[in-house]
């Protein structure tokens, strides 16, 4: 050790003054990164490709809204289909019959590890492999199949989580009060459950979202454009960026107040634990 | 022991967790208005026993006859019986996500299928007898947990049992909040409730109880009249257990 008294050469640096310095080089790395962007940056030709005003007025004005609308349709009746098989397959997996455990065990481990975008293509490809057979209400009825699919699987192992996460002794007093097994989960246990899942099932909404972006394997027409098969469009007839950075934008209206959402009913769960 | 017909007749029960013999060819019976106390050491199958009078456990031998009907049957429709069969657990076990009235309607409406207004009248009547009527509105979370468990002996009082168990329903209250569920049970034997009460609290089971069962090691080993067995008990695994419970700083190993 190195003391002021013995008059040692070198005195080390104490532990507050090493750290300003540190914070200072790294200061001086961001302004020296920031400096270098914007001095070699094209920032003109950056802001007619990204930010193009008048392109960003048009494509609001041409179709925006009609394709967050549809990117929000798209959404909504997937997960709502997701989280009816998803609550399905977690009861499965909970079930005394082996086979159905087996069953729905199955189905998770195949779907969740599929990509989203084969199992679009699958859907897809249903009607050139089974001539006649068509879907209902298209193209909704193929890209919520596509999507529920997706989504079961990974909600239902996230809905068995939150079914054993709730304490045995509520299905013993739900019991114990005459109510029969299929009663108790219904009236304590799910509603219980629920509760605890709204952080997870909030990820899984917003992920099928963003998969719901695929739709454009099963082949749309202009009426039925999400958010992304939208501004891809506007921006291959535009040559120009804009348009797509618009429709991410879209994404943001969406996913925004709906964290905002569920922060909120977690609060209001919170209050009645 | 009044009555000829006992409500409560178990014979020959038996009960394994595993390789563990929990309950030992149980013999066991209860009158109608029957306050009985179980006492015993942890691990010595009182509240396996009390749980298997309402089948929560499901014993591997004997039979559990309620109100004359075997619930051990494999025919036997378990949830009508447990209709007659009040419970009270440890740890309250009320429902988070209802308010103490909605606890006590919830069955009242689902199981014997009670229109809201009359299942509403009912769970306030019960409510009131445990002297929570100002609280019906609240959730679990904003009760103490002597009102927590008050709200649950309303909530099995609400179905209109012929018996009532209990197991150890002070064991997880504050040393301040026993009095008050103690009181609330008190009235109710006086009330001629049938009570089976697994318990630690030996004074309750002197002043309230018919009778006072010892258990120990999944057999019971003797039981009697509280003043008997409470200040003269004839086995000497009775009077060891009451040493340590009465006086636990005199124990000496």
């Amino acid at each position: 050790m190195t003391t002021s008294e013995n008059g040692a050469p070198r005195r080390r640096l104490s532990p507050r003054r090493r750290a300003q310095r540190i914070r200072a080089v790294q200061y001086a790395v961001l302004i020296a990164a920031i400096g270098a962007a914007v001095m070699f940056a094209d920032w003109s030709q950056v802001g007619r490709t990204f930010f193009d005003p008048g392109l960003m007025r048009d494509t609001v004005a041409h179709g925006l809204w009609r394709a967050l609308w549809n990117t929000l349709v798209y959404t909504a009746g997937g997960f709502v289909i997701g989280l009816v098989a998803g609550t399905l397959l977690a009861l499965m997996r909970l079930s005394d019959v082996a086979p159905y455990r087996w069953l729905a065990t199955l189905y998770i481990e195949f779907f969740r590890g599929l990509p989203a975008l084969v199992v679009f293509m699958a859907f897809s490809l249903l009607p050139l492999a089974f001539p006649g057979l068509a879907m209902p209400w298209p193209p909704y009825g193929t890209v919520w199949a596509a999507l529920g699919i997706v989504g079961s699987a990974y909600m239902a192992e996230t809905i068995r989580a939150g079914i054993q996460a709730v304490p045995k002794g509520q299905i013993e007093a739900a019991r114990s009060l005459g109510m029969s097994s299929g009663q108790a989960m219904w009236r304590v246990t799910l509603p219980q459950a629920f509760r605890i899942m709204i952080p997870p099932l909030t990820n899984e909404l917003i992920m099928l979202i963003k998969d719901s972006s695929l739709v454009f394997i099963v082949g749309l027409s202009a009426a039925n454009f999400d958010l992304t098969k939208f501004g891809r469009a506007a921006a291959n007839s535009n040559v120009n960026i804009t348009p797509l950075v618009v429709a991410g934008l879209g994404y943001l209206i969406i996913t925004l107040p709906l964290s905002i959402i569920v922060r909120r009913m977690e609060a209001a769960a919170s209050k009645g634990r | 022991m009044a009555g000829s017909d006992p409500l409560v007749d178990i014979r020959g029960l038996n009960k394994h967790f595993g390789s563990n013999h929990v309950l030992r060819d149980i013999d066991f019976s209860v009158s109608a208005g029957e306050v009985v106390c179980v006492i015993g050491p942890s691990g010595s199958g009182k509240s396996t026993l009390l749980r298997c009078i309402n089948l929560l456990e499901e014993p591997q031998g004997g039979t559990v006859v309620v109100n004359g009907e075997d619930l051990t049957d494999p025919d036997c429709d378990i949830d009508a019986a447990r209709r007659h069969i009040g419970m009270v657990f440890q740890q309250f076990n009320l429902f988070p996500h209802h308010s103490a009235l909605d606890n006590c309607v919830l069955a009242l409406m689902t199981v014997l299928k009670k229109k809201r207004p009359e299942a509403e009248r009912i769970a306030k009547a019960n409510l009131e007898r445990v002297g929570l009527a100002e609280k019906m509105d609240a959730y679990p979370g904003r009760l103490s947990g002597g009102q927590q468990q008050r709200v649950a002996i309303a909530r099995a009082l609400s179905m209109g049992p012929d018996l009532m168990l209990f197991d150890e329903p002070t064991s997880a209250l504050d040393p301040e909040l026993v009095g008050e569920v103690l009181a609330v049970m008190r009235r109710l034997a006086d009330e001629g409730m049938t009570m089976i009460v697994v318990t630690h609290e030996i004074a309750f089971a002197r002043e309230v109880a018919d009778r006072v069962v010892f258990m120990d090691g999944g057999g019971i080993v003797e039981q009697g009249k509280p003043a008997q067995l409470l200040s003269d008990p004839r086995e000497p695994r009775t009077r060891d257990f009451l040493k340590r419970v009465l006086k636990p700083a005199e124990t000496d190993d």
